[in-house]
């Protein structure tokens, strides 16, 4: 579904990706580890997009499609998803206006006809059921005033609404409570279907007991420095990280 | 300005012989003060960045012959801005015209032309008209005095409620480039409550047209007023408004200029809170691309303690337009329990646009709550980014985002629909669709 060839990236002259390989399988589920300031999010700013990120070198392809190539919109639309570490806050837009714009220019992308608003409602409500996503918080500007952990629903919930191929999940955990956690990871886990993948970027093995992962990577200073199966992320939570150095 | 006094003297008797003996009475004072005073000068304190005398240095043709006040409006015009309107009324090149299908208005009440009020209520024209203008020896204000044959004057008499908006259209039209002036009386005696709404269009998108237009709002003690001014005029368009408000005790007035096509406007808006309790609320958006030019001036005057004013102008500037907003707030010494809050926030859209803002606070009271904001800046990329990321086109995400940064000032307006009407207009503006208010010309 995704390869990754000796990627390279930087920010301001300042190359953050060193070099990463990475193959991701329709089925599977992958976790990135790795310390604060590995490149992680860069790593998935990079594949959605990111204006500030300047590939230097290497590739992605995402279902035969050169993805460093497309604009952001192309590749959301080719089914590339990123749940962000930091959502936005959008003051004006309403959440039903983005969604409804959103899900409408995918299945432009795929040929079909905009949904009316009727249908979309449905969905909606559906969709809102799958991650408990408070019903006021749709009437809202996306993401405005939402809490933290509202915000990473939100992001889940999204994501439920695109059924993308390939999601990225950006530190979604990190800041959530209990309930909100399981809620979340539930919510993935309905989403699974045998032609998707995910990619949960994560510091803590606590949501990996729930998202099992198929395999474990490591990244570190911009490098994929270990990569293995799920006992990986166990031993990475017992020792930490300084024993890959 | 010469050509102006010699047309003013050749011509005096002409325009007084269509007018109403009071409404020539200011005239003659009017016409000394312009003489003297001239157009207010090109980079003087108020007038930094229009070019009045600049702008009217042309020769413009002045429409002289009023024709029989109080006719019906002889084109087949609709405007649907508004579902529910009481009354409907036009002003055709400086000439008044009622609308076709009016309902008895509450008793009481006059909504018709100025000369036709002159003469009915010769006391109350008196005593209203031209006495906010005159306060100041505006250039501007004054040569509308002197020049103006006609225009429209609302006034509700005391506890007296109209319930939908009046809708006033003001039209530029005819083929020859031409100077128009055009004047506005509305008088609101305690306890009453109307709402206008005056849009201004152009009918000819090649001829040049100047419009002056002086707008005086008297609202009494206690009295509701909501006045909602849309432009939506061509590119070849001069507007030179000046509106004076007068605020009595516990009066709430709120106020909209919207500008969302022109070609070169300046607004002038002095509202004097003079009673205590009085509440302002004066807005303002404009969306300007091309070479358009918007300059919104204001002045809002604490007289009197325990009065409130939030003021809030946005504007959206792209290519080579150029805004200007300029907000005064004056705190008479004494005026203590004063709120003012005043804010403007403006998004460019090129490198080429301009945006020139200047707050002006002047506090000489001491316990008041009284701030001012300023924001000048692009389109947030970082929302922008997040939009697209969903699969939203960039252009797409754009508009979703400008669209959002309107709807701040539209959601202050009081007027069943009108919000609505305007923010669809908004997005038809926007999507770079011919902007003619459906029905409209
Ligand atoms: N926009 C940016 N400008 C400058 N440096 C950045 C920017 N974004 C990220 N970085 C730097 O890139 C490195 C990797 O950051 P990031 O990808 O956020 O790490 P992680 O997600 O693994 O914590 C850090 O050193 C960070 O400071
Ligand atoms: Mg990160």
């Amino acid at each position: 579904m995704l390869t990754i060839r000796n990627l390279h990236a930087s920010v301001n002259g300042k190359e953050i990706l060193k070099g990463i390989d990475l193959q991701v399988n329709a089925r599977e589920t992958h976790a990135i580890m790795g310390p604060n300031g590995s490149g992680k999010s860069t790593l998935s700013a990079v594949l959605v997009g990111h204006p500030a990120f300047e590939v230097t070198q290497g590739e992605a392809i995402f279902n035969g499609q050169n993805l460093l190539a497309m604009p952001p919109e192309e590749r959301s639309c080719a089914g590339l998803f990123l749940s962000f570490q930091y959502p936005v806050e959008i003051p004006g837009v309403s959440m039903v206006n983005f969604m409804r714009t959103a899900v409408n220019e995918h299945r432009k992308y795929q040929g079909k006809e905009p949904l009316n608003a009727g249908e979309f409602l449905k969905l909606m409500k559906e969709k809102q059921a799958l991650v408990e996503l408070d019903k006021s918080l749709v009437n809202r500007s996306v993401n405005e005033g939402f809490s933290g952990g509202e915000k990473k629903r939100n992001e889940i919930f999204q994501m439920a609404m695109l059924e993308p191929r390939l999601a990225i999940l950006d530190e979604t955990d990190s800041g959530l409570d209990i309930d909100s956690l399981r809620i979340v990871a539930q919510g993935v886990n309905q989403l699974k279907r045998p032609d998707n993948a995910t990619i949960v970027i994560t510091h803590y093995q606590r949501l990996l007991d729930y998202i099992h992962p198929d395999v474990v990577h490591v990244l570190y200073n911009g490098r994929i420095i270990k990569t293995a199966g799920p006992e990986l992320a166990l031993e990475l939570e017992e020792k930490g990280y300084d024993w890959l150095k | 300005m010469q050509q102006y006094i010699d047309l003013f003297t050749q011509h005096k008797s002409r325009i007084e012989a269509s007018c109403a003996p009071l409404l020539n009475q200011a005239r003659e004072q009017a016409f000394e003060t312009f003489r003297r005073t001239g157009f207010p000068a090109y980079r003087s304190e108020d007038y930094t960045h229009t070019d009045v005398p600049g702008l009217l240095q042309e020769d413009f043709g002045f429409y002289l012959n009023r024709p029989a006040s109080s006719g019906a409006f002889p084109l087949a015009f609709h405007c649907q801005m508004l579902l529910q309107t009481a009354f409907s009324a036009y002003d055709v090149n400086g000439y008044f015209y009622s609308g076709e299908k009016n309902q008895p208005l509450p008793e009481g009440v006059f909504s018709g032309s100025l000369n036709v009020f002159a003469e009915r209520y010769p006391e109350l024209f008196s005593a209203y008209y031209h006495r906010l203008a005159m306060q100041e020896a505006d250039g501007l204000a004054a040569f509308n005095t002197a020049f103006v044959q006609d225009g429209y004057v609302l006034y509700v008499p005391e506890n007296v409620i109209i319930e939908n908006p009046i809708q006033l259209t003001n039209l530029l039209i005819g083929n020859q480039r031409s100077l128009i002036n055009r004047r506005l009386l509305l008088i609101f005696e305690p306890g009453a409550q109307a709402k206008v709404l005056v849009c201004n269009h152009t009918g000819n998108e090649q001829t040049a047209m100047a419009a002056t237009q002086v707008c005086e709002i008297f609202a009494g003690k206690g009295s509701v007023v909501d006045f909602c001014e849309m432009e939506e005029c061509s590119p070849q368009t001069i507007r030179l408004a000046a509106h004076y408000v007068r605020q009595e005790s516990s009066s709430d007035v709120r106020i909209h200029a919207i500008t969302l096509a022109n070609g070169t406007t300046r607004n002038n808006y002095r509202v004097d809170l003079a009673g205590a309790h009085a509440e302002l609320q004066l807005s303002g958006l404009t969306i300007a691309d091309q070479r358009q030019r918007t300059d919104n001036y204001t002045v809002i005057h604490h007289q009197v303690p325990d009065c409130r004013s939030h003021e809030l102008f946005q504007y959206l500037v792209e290519e080579q337009a150029i805004g200007a907003f300029s907000g005064r707030i004056i705190v008479a010494p004494g005026a203590q329990h004063t709120e003012a809050y005043q804010t403007n926030r403006n998004l460019l859209g090129s490198r080429e646009a301009r945006m020139y803002s200047k707050p002006q606070l002047e506090i000489y009271a001491d316990d008041v709550k009284c701030s001012h904001g300023m924001s000048t800046g692009q389109i947030d990329e970082t929302a922008l980014f997040y939009m697209r990321s969903r699969g939203i086109p960039e252009a797409e995400a754009r508009y979703l985002l400008k669209l959002a940064f309107t709807m701040d000032v539209l959601r202050g307006i009081r007027m069943e629909g009108l919000s609505d009407r305007l923010k669809w207009l908004v997005e038809k503006r926007f999507r770079g669709e011919l902007i003619k208010c459906q029905g409209c010309i």
